[in-house]
């Protein structure tokens, strides 16, 4: 028991370093997806047709495939074939973002899809351009509805960062196995990665709730309270 | 139509407008006057409001031609339909204003993106409209914070704020409370009073008795007749009109 604390109490420094690395991919995992995701569900929802049907071949191939196949076909496949030399923790950045784009691009179409058509009409009735309805009108509305559905696909990518483990990614999952092989303290340091995990879960979600607070509008998204 | 001795602000001829395989509008033509308030009255699904939302393209029409000032407009050309857009305003039964803006930002931000002023010279000209529809304490509210009267009068200013040289009213307070269909009516008859062109879907018989200037009567997508309200809604003559308001009335006294 004494030893397990010990093993805990000195490899905590280490393990936390390692959730740097884990909040780095996860944070840049899903601004690339915002990047990703946001001119997708705008293209899917008003775009032409051949730009729809890119939409939706982008988002059924990386919706359709695992995250840990997807880091495999790009880390050791694609980025070795273009012999592009990416560290781990990129590639995975790079491949949560990706896949990110494709989940995130339905949130904000659906969020986008839920506003009342009357309200483009309106805005092209004064003479506002598509480009600037949607700018000024469709997306400010659509972005704070999309809250929600954002922390949790924050709360899924930091899981799903853990597979860059597999890559050699120096992230929390990774720390924790090199502490537990070193020291056979398998069951301490799982649950060592586990209550880092929650915190992180936690304390993403709390900053996301409030950022909801921050940008809320008297009576708007409420439609369906009680 | 009325005083032909003027050049009409608006002339429609020969519109058509199918959606889904079936006929909505057929050959509408007609001209409005400057200042001219023309009332568009008829049941629903006869046109009324495909017509309106035609007369600023928000539907494109199959056919026909719309004319601004004598100039027909070319409306797919981006640039012309945009600035024609800006001088023909359009209130909406729904109100349709801004969720996420308050009163104060609905009206100003077709002003600074459409008509690029500066933030405060905006926000001036939007106070002013607020104030001329009698919503200058509103300015700081959102949308679900008013009232559906007030949210029309916004709606209403924020049109105004345009300069438009036309508006379109596409039955302003059907979607009102009784006790609020005044304040609204105030904002629109005080217009009138000021001169404003407009083209406006209604029921409300007694306004349009008073202020229209002209009565287009639409049914089946078609202008089934049209004239002054005193000679439409004249008992001796027995028009379509005064029929399908005497059916009118009865259904909003309840009886059969």
């Amino acid at each position: 028991m004494e030893r397990t604390i010990s093993v805990l109490i000195e490899s905590f420094p280490y393990l936390l370093g390692g959730a740097g690395l884990t909040v780095a991919a996860v944070v840049g995992g899903m601004l690339l997806g915002l990047v990703i995701g946001l001119p997708m569900a705008v293209m899917q929802v008003y775009g032409p047709r051949p730009m729809r049907w890119f939409v939706q071949f982008y988002v059924w191939f990386f919706r359709g495939v695992p995250i840990l196949v997807l880091l495999f076909l790009f880390y050791f496949g694609l980025f070795q074939l273009l012999n592009w030399n990416i560290d781990a923790l990129t590639s995975a950045t790079l491949v949560l973002g990706m896949a990110s784009g494709a989940y995130q691009s339905q949130i904000f179409r659906g969020s986008i899809q839920s506003l009342s058509r009357g309200q483009f009409r309106a805005a092209s009735a004064l003479g506002m351009t598509d480009g600037q309805a949607i700018a000024h009108i469709i997306l400010p509305q659509a972005l704070r509805l999309s809250l929600p559905g954002w922390s949790n696909e924050y709360s899924i990518i930091l899981k799903d960062s853990a597979l860059a483990f597999v890559l050699g990614a120096t992230e929390i999952m990774a720390r924790t196995q090199f502490v537990a092989t070193r020291t056979y303290q398998h069951l301490a340091l799982a649950l060592a990665a586990c209550f880092i995990y929650f915190l992180l879960t936690w304390a993403g979600v709390r900053l996301l709730r409030a950022l909801e607070r921050r940008v809320s509008v008297p009576g708007f998204g409420q439609a369906g309270a009680k | 139509m009325t005083t032909p001795d003027t050049n009409p602000i608006l002339t429609i001829s020969g519109l058509n407008k199918t959606l889904g395989g079936k006929p909505i509008l057929r050959d509408v033509s007609f001209s409005v006057q400057p200042g001219e308030l023309k009332v568009l009255i008829g049941p629903s699904g006869g046109g009324k409001s495909t017509l309106l939302q035609c007369l600023n393209f928000l539907h494109e029409p199959d056919s026909g031609v719309i004319s601004l000032d004598g100039e027909a407009v070319d409306y797919k050309s981006r640039k012309t339909l945009y600035a024609y857009r800006q001088k023909v305003g359009m209130i909406f039964q729904d109100y349709n204003l801004f969720d996420h803006l308050t009163a104060l930002e609905n009206v100003s931000l077709a002003l600074r993106k459409v008509k690029k002023l500066k933030r405060s010279e905006a926000e001036t000209r939007a106070r002013q409209e607020l104030d001329r529809v009698g919503l200058a304490d509103k300015a700081s509210l959102y949308p679900a914070e008013l009232s559906g009267g007030q949210k029309q009068r916004v709606s209403i200013a924020r049109a105004l704020a345009m300069d438009p040289r036309v508006i379109l009213l596409d039955e302003p307070t059907a979607a009102l409370d009784p006790e609020l269909i005044g304040e609204v009516l105030q904002v629109i008859r005080s217009l009138v009073q000021s001169g404003m062109t407009m083209i406006m879907a209604t029921h409300q018989m007694g306004f349009v008795r008073t202020m229209a200037d002209e009565i287009i009567f639409m049914q089946d997508g078609c202008i089934v007749e049209h004239g002054k309200p005193a000679e439409l809604l004249d008992e001796q003559r027995g028009s379509r009109t005064l029929d399908f308001c005497t059916h009118l009335s009865e259904f909003e006294n309840g009886a059969p």
